[in-house]
């Protein structure tokens, strides 16, 4: 797939920009879930579409940076910007650790460990009442000290919860920035090569261990970014922001929007926010609706969103040349 | 170049490679041959790194590789082909051998820049030599066995090695893809100075270039020498029944 | 806490645990030996099994063959769905990447969830236990309930039947060969989609039955599908996938872990199990007896 001209992205920015003066406050708030899940699922996907690991534990990482960034804020009053620093180097650490005894595994083996660690995780933040404030969790997390914008022209005359919106989209970009680099270089060259066989890739002189230690703590270090934004723009951080549930959700959005392309995920993600959203206006069954959704993309649409799109783009294309 | 002494693998109670010693020397081109199930495919795994040995040791550059990792070994300067095809299949062919280039020249660990045309000069050129280089932009997994069969050369040879393993290059090939591949093979390794060691069931192929031939029987080796002393040793004419001799 | 006849009572509690937990683990361990599919929705047959049971025990009335009647009906209508499912969908995944066929059934589970939240509610449901097992014994100075002690002479027998059904008779010689090479099996003429078919009701079968059997000790709650398919998980971990003597093993082992996790530990019996689990998979991948799978 070529890539986009920088033009589109420029332009897709500055309409998510928009929002907050575009749409009401719902609008704003159902738009900074999508960014913030959109990291984190594309963070996954360095994992599932670019290394061929799949992880049923990626929300732990989610939830450390989550409980970090919490922590940190509320109650050692640690200022936003050291405390969005912090959260990546605890989770990739964390990434480290797991990721050092999980690569030595494969395929499902893999998978049933990450999905240990992540259930361990969950335990530790659900039991340590002390730090993580147990089953209640910890909530009254405050927001950044946002009163430079105030004095900002356009920004200036937005609530606070707009404001913080276009922090996340900030960063959430510049994230996204960094990943894309990472997946064109020769270092996500590697992994792509990884995926495709990873037995010719040892013969090729590569350390497939190695190499899949470092996606899965660059993808760790991510989703721990993505679970700082949304500790505070959840204005609080749960025990289950690491529940194998939330891994399943992740690795859902990941796949509708489709695992084989960059924007992928995070084109599932806002498709699985808004869906969620009209849906459970209707009706309590959500997860019935989700688990039908599911079948059919697998069976009809295993490429997802992205993916059939790209497909049929091509099929276009093709028949228009002939 | 390369030496292995008394190399055993058993599995369960199964001896595949009982008591190997073979020597291949700079620039030289020797052939295993010996029926299915003799162990061919395992001595290779043997020496690649891809099974311990239960004992004996293989030398390579005067260094003692046994045991050792395989993505060591191929920095090492051995190159590898597989029986069976193992390429990256989803990868267009210029992306399979600039990947191995990419890996080769040590680039892997880099985080920034664009892979897209990286070494590009470099990958062309070898894919010319193998013949590929108006294939480059197909999906290497939608080609011929023979095409996909000369992208694995080409994979093996980005590695830049010294000694080429092939297991069995012309597995599935027509009479005349095998003479075109090994006509390939032998310009190549004679070229760049290889050493060349090749597993083969074609008789024809074997005489065609191989220096040296190795008989392997039951995990042994029967037989040892230039060619036309293998085709005459009596062991070898009752085991290996078929074949031309 | 160290009294003898609490310590046994604890015991006697960890092998019945052990021996249920087994014959659901049994089936998971049966679906991944010849299909290679991790079925997340075993744990949700289970809980099928127990509503059905207990919806059958409404229907029947109150008579003492009810019970039974209820939980043999109940698992069969577990294995029947579950044949339905395999038959019509998931066959046509296993060409395709495990991922694919583990999300499928996850799929499965959500649907069979609110499927059993919208026939059932999410109160709290129970069965009696049958009449001919009311009633307790005292062994070493614990009180045994009858019912445990049945379940615990259970296990031990259907895991003896259906070894020998493994290893004495025909089918079981075509189970075992499925589970160590699928394509010559079909090439020996075998119709192994429908082996594969058979396989995944006889372990669903298995799950539904247990789920069934439960029901007098353990009341059906919303999150018992989550709570018996981490369980299960676990056994098979510590026993080895596809080894049925492993997950006998495995079961013995979680049950007492159970059993005396939660009185020695009853802070960290929430993940002691996921720690196991964890420790299984680094240490000894395979399980205790299983066979390590190629890469």
């Amino acid at each position: 797939m070529k890539p986009l001209p920088l033009v589109l992205w420029a332009a897709g920015l500055a309409a998510l920009a928009a929002v907050p003066w575009l749409g009401s406050r719902f609008y704003t708030f159902i738009a900074t879930d999508i960014v913030i899940l959109a990291l984190f699922a594309t963070s996954l996907n360095l994992l599932l579409g670019y290394t061929g690991l799949v992880s049923f534990g990626h929300a732990a990482y989610f939830g450390i940076g989550a409980y970090t960034c919490a922590i940190l804020m509320k109650t050692h009053g640690v200022p936003f910007p050291l405390a969005l620093a912090a959260a990546p180097l605890l989770a990739g650490a964390a990434a480290a650790v797991f990721g050092f005894f999980c690569v030595r595994l494969t395929r499902i083996y893999f998978a049933m460990l990450t999905l240990a660690f992540a259930q361990i995780v969950w335990g530790i933040c659900f039991k340590w009442n002390a730090v993580t404030g147990g089953e209640q969790g910890i909530s009254g997390v405050p927001y950044p000290d946002l009163g430079w914008m105030s004095a900002l022209p356009l920004v200036g005359s937005l609530r606070v919860g707009e404001q913080y919106y276009l922090v996340v989209l900030v960063v959430v970009a510049a994230c996204l920035a960094v990943l894309k680099v990472i997946v064109d270089s020769p270092f996500g060259r590697m992994l792509t090569v990884i995926r495709e066989n990873a037995e010719r890739a040892e013969f090729v002189g590569i350390d497939v261990r190695r190499y899949e230690l470092a996606a899965f703590v660059i993808a760790g270090a991510f989703a721990g970014v993505a679970g700082a934004l949304f500790a505070i723009f959840n204005r609080g951080v749960f025990p289950d922001f690491a529940y194998w549930s939330k891994s399943a959700e992740v690795l859902i959005m990941t796949i509708l929007g489709g695992m084989g392309q960059f924007w992928g995920p995070a084109v599932g993600a806002a498709a699985l926010v808004l869906l969620n959203q009209q849906i459970t206006a209707y009706t309590q069954y959500w997860p019935f609706v989700l688990g039908v959704i599911l079948i059919v993309l697998l069976f009809a649409f295993p490429g997802g969103i992205v993916g059939t799109l790209v497909a049929a783009g091509r099929r276009l294309k093709g028949a228009s040349r002939a | 170049m390369l030496e292995l002494r008394d190399l055993r693998k058993s599995f369960g109670g199964f001896t595949a490679v009982g008591g190997v010693s073979l020597t291949v020397a700079p620039r030289e081109i020797v052939a295993i041959i010996g029926p299915n199930g003799a162990g061919k495919s395992t001595l290779f795994n043997l020496v690649t790194g891809h099974i311990k040995p239960d004992s004996g040791t293989v030398r390579f550059r005067e260094r003692d590789i046994t045991g050792l990792a395989p993505h060591s070994i191929c920095r090492m300067g051995l190159g590898r082909s597989f029986q069976r095809i193992n390429i990256f299949p989803r990868l267009t062919v210029f992306q399979n051998v600039q990947a191995a280039i990419i890996a080769h020249r040590g680039h892997g660990h880099r985080l920034w820049g664009r892979s897209a045309d990286l070494f590009r000069r470099e990958t062309m050129a070898l894919l010319a030599a193998i013949g590929l280089e108006d294939r480059a932009d197909a999906v290497s997994g939608e080609l011929s066995y023979g095409a996909q069969k000369q992208i694995e050369l080409g994979i093996a040879l980005a590695s830049e090695p010294a000694l080429l393993l092939l297991d069995e290059p012309t597995a599935g090939m027509s009479a005349t893809e095998t003479r075109d591949a090994i006509a390939l093979i032998g310009r190549i390794v004679r070229e760049r100075g290889l050493s060349l060691l090749f597993t083969e069931h074609d008789m024809e192929v074997v005489f065609s270039i191989a220096e040296r031939i190795g008989v392997l029987h039951q995990g042994r080796l029967i037989a040892e020498g230039p060619p036309l002393e293998v085709r005459a040793n009596a062991d070898v004419r009752r085991v290996y029944l078929g074949g031309h001799a | 806490m160290f009294d003898p006849s609490f310590l046994f009572g604890q015991f006697v509690s960890g092998l019945s645990t052990a021996m249920f937990l087994f014959l659901i683990a049994s089936g998971l361990s049966l679906i991944f030996g010849v299909l290679r599919v991790l079925n997340f929705a075993h744990g949700s047959f289970y809980m099928l099994g127990a509503y059905l049971a207990w919806q059958l025990v409404q229907w029947l009335g109150p008579r003492t063959e009810s019970f039974w009647l209820a939980v043999l009906g109940a698992a069969l209508i577990v294995a029947a769905l579950g044949a339905v499912i395999e038959r019509a969908l998931l066959r046509h995944l296993y060409g395709r990447e495990e991922l694919y066929q583990l999300l499928f059934t996850y799929a499965v589970v959500l649907v069979l969830a609110d499927v059993a939240r919208y026939t059932w509610g999410t109160q709290q449901l129970t069965v009696p236990r049958p009449p001919s097992l009311d009633g307790a014994v005292n062994v070493l100075g614990a009180t045994v309930p009858l019912y445990t002690l049945f379940i615990m002479a259970l296990g031990p027998l259907i895991a003896v039947g259906f070894w020998l059904l493994l290893e004495r008779t025909g089918i079981g010689r075509t189970i075992r060969a499925a589970a160590l090479d699928r394509e010559m099996l079909s090439a020996l003429g075998v119709n192994t989609s429908w082996l594969y078919t058979g396989m995944f009701a006889l372990g669903s079968f298995f799950a539904g039955l247990g789920g069934a059997l439960v029901t007098p000790v353990r009341s059906l709650v919303p999150g018992m599908d989550v709570e018996i398919i981490v369980e299960a998980f676990i056994v098979v971990v510590i026993g080895g996938l596809g080894s049925f003597w492993g997950t006998f093993l495995g079961a013995l082992i979680f049950g007492q872990v159970l059993a005396f996790g939660i009185v020695l530990f009853p802070r960290f019996s929430v993940f002691a199990a996921f720690v196991l689990m964890a420790a299984v998979l680094i240490v000894r991948p395979w399980g205790l007896l299983g066979r390590p799978l190629d890469r």
